[in-house]
């Protein structure tokens, strides 16, 4: 199975047209934003639905009670700031009105991660993944690329409950088809293989192509599963495919302590323990730079992958 | 509803406020005592609600959100009272298994809650949504919300308040309950709120005072609260009240803001309110 590159995008331009589509297709869609309507790409939305959108100004914490308001009467609110913004500035206002409250809301998080870039690391949030998914009755998705972020926007719309969708700024390689379709819950398995199984999520999964190509070059069977959803966790997919490979290298742009590598872990610790490397960054904040330069210095590039799968290789081995 | 009435039933919700934190030795009474008779009068009089029927969407009802989680018994008193869940399980209260959290919350699915509250700050920006969509559904129902003045040193709340404003959120009437007192002591020293009615008015909002203890005050604040929205203006009742209003060795105190009376001051405070509707 190749994987093809179709074009490139970045992946919140990804969300601002699944937004556009659903202020098209369902009524009940709101739209809340913070003072960053364009970083978003929620422009489309706001021009077609001005009624429906809400400009909330530089008050995140406002807006998660507003949306959870909003839920009140029917509504689907989306709210969109940066990742970090979404998350850590708000983490109470998620926890008690959203979440325990379990309500409908779509917290729409763009500029996650590194890649943010030369922002710096005030802005470059790596723990965002371990906060949302530690909270009871929230659903966490961080789609891989252009295509599969507008088809996650459209999915959480119809999912009934508190999600949080991760996605990011930089242009990267478009791989998921146009027309794929998008379960929550449910991994993809890009490429199938024997020796050693990488999973990864949002901008890593175009890491991990380009790191399995590199293997395969090697003589290295990767299997390669783009694991979207990282709560609820695909856990047959893993066990499916660790029956198999025998070793995983989980891959994430997130923090080691908290992410998809950890949810993996907790998996093969309980049912089938196997060697795992993780490429994530190790208990560090970040820094200003170009999105590529960043995920080298932090050791979140195809090279990085490509060292962690011959590393969980020689431990199957050993 | 007569003035007299009202008030028999603010006597039973006393009973059952001291009674449920006693029971559990814990629970905030002084809070919920001062706002018994404004949530009886909202609740039996004021707003348009069916308490038989309650749907989390409340369509075509008028909604309250209660902002200071902490003051559920008068909460979970005047809702059992007003028929929204069995009087009896008022015996629930704060223990495992209840619907009665000690904060309200909406995962045991107890009618008349719509939103958890607890964590302070929060309620009026939940409330300004859901007024909203109010507006956005031509559901056209008033949205209450209850504060207390502690609770204003949130951040949240003054961005919920320009918010407001600046969107003309006129069919939501929120209430502050004022009886300027804290965990700590007199809000005015912990860290005092100003000029309050200044304060709302800058943030353009339609500002109205009322006597908590006064049925006929607040039922006349509250008709002219409801005649003003629709004006483009969100309205705003700083209402005086006292905390631990009923019992006199409570009143006057910050201390009974988070402590529950022993069987003895129980009995005392017991001695102090009329029975009305039997005891649950």
């Amino acid at each position: 199975m190749e994987v093809e590159i179709l074009g490139n995008k970045d992946t919140r331009s990804g969300f601002g047209e699944g937004l556009a589509e659903l202020g098209r297709t369902n009524e009940n869609v709101v739209a809340l934003c913070a003072d960053l309507t364009g970083s978003l790409k929620m422009d489309a939305f706001q021009k077609e639905n001005p009624e429906r959108f809400f400009q909330v100004g530089i008050a995140e914490a406002n807006m998660m009670g507003l949306a959870a308001g909003m839920t009140i009467g029917g509504k689907i609110p989306f709210t969109g700031t940066f990742a970090n913004f979404s998350t850590g500035r708000v983490y109470d206002q998620i926890r008690q009105s959203i979440a325990y409250s379990q309500k409908n809301v779509k917290i729409c998080a763009s500029h996650a991660g590194l890649t943010l870039g030369e922002d710096g690391a005030t802005h470059q949030i790596l723990e965002d993944i371990g906060m949302m998914k530690m909270l009871p009755n929230m659903t966490v998705v961080v789609p891989a690329d252009f295509n599969q972020t507008k088809q996650a926007t459209i999915a959480i719309a119809a999912h009934q409950g508190p999600v949080y969708l991760r996605f990011g700024r930089p242009v990267m390689p478009i791989f998921v088809k146009p027309d794929a379709k998008f379960t929550i819950g449910k991994a993809d398995v890009l490429q199938e293989g024997t020796d050693v199984t990488i999973i990864a999520c949002g901008h890593m999964v175009w890491k991990s192509i380009e790191a399995a190509k590199a293997l395969k070059e090697k003589g290295i069977s990767v299997e390669l599963i783009n694991m979207h959803t990282i709560k609820p966790l695909d856990e047959e997919a893993v066990l499916k495919s660790l029956t198999k490979t025998g070793c995983v290298v989980t891959a994430e742009e997130h923090m080691m302590h908290g992410g998809l590598g950890d949810s993996v872990a907790q998996v093969l610790a309980r049912k089938f323990p196997a060697p795992q490397e993780f490429v994530a960054v190790n208990d560090t904040f970040g820094e200003s730079g170009t999105p590529m330069e960043l995920m080298t210095k932090y050791g979140i590039d195809t090279q990085n992958v490509v060292d962690a799968a011959l590393k969980a290789l020689s431990r199957k081995k050993a | 509803m007569e003035t007299t009435e009202l008030q028999k039933i603010a006597s039973q919700v006393r009973r059952d406020i001291v009674r449920m934190v006693s029971a559990v030795n814990s629970g905030h009474p002084g809070g919920s005592l001062g706002c018994t008779d404004f949530l009886t009068l909202l609740y039996f009089d004021v707003m348009k609600h069916d308490a038989k029927n309650f749907t989390m969407d409340g369509t075509g009802q008028d909604l309250f959100f209660l902002s200071n989680g902490h003051i559920s018994p008068v909460w979970y008193s005047v809702l059992a009272r007003s028929g929204y869940f069995p009087v009896s399980e008022l015996s629930t209260f704060r223990k495992l298994s209840s619907r009665l959290q000690g904060h309200p919350s909406t995962d045991k699915k107890l009618p008349g809650v719509r939103m958890a509250s607890g964590s302070l700050g929060q309620g009026l920006s939940v409330a300004v949504g859901a007024a909203q969509v109010k507006k956005l559904n031509n559901d056209a129902s008033y949205v209450y919300c209850l504060h207390g003045d502690g609770e204003l040193q949130e951040g949240q709340i003054w961005e919920a308040a320009m918010y407001a404003a600046a969107n003309k959120v006129d069919n939501l009437i929120a209430t502050i309950d004022f009886n300027g007192r804290q965990i700590d002591g007199d809000v005015e020293n912990v860290l005092s709120l100003g000029n309050l009615h200044q304060k709302w008015q800058a943030f353009g909002w339609i500002v109205l005072e009322m006597d908590g203890h006064n049925m006929t005050d607040m039922k006349n604040t509250l008709l002219k609260a409801q005649s003003l929205s629709g004006e483009g203006k969100p309205v705003v009742i700083i209402m005086k009240t006292e905390m631990g209003q009923g019992v006199d060795y409570m009143m006057g105190s910050h201390k009974w803001h988070g402590v529950a009376p022993n069987a003895e001051q129980l009995a005392d405070a017991l001695n102090q309110l009329e029975e009305t509707l039997g005891d649950y």
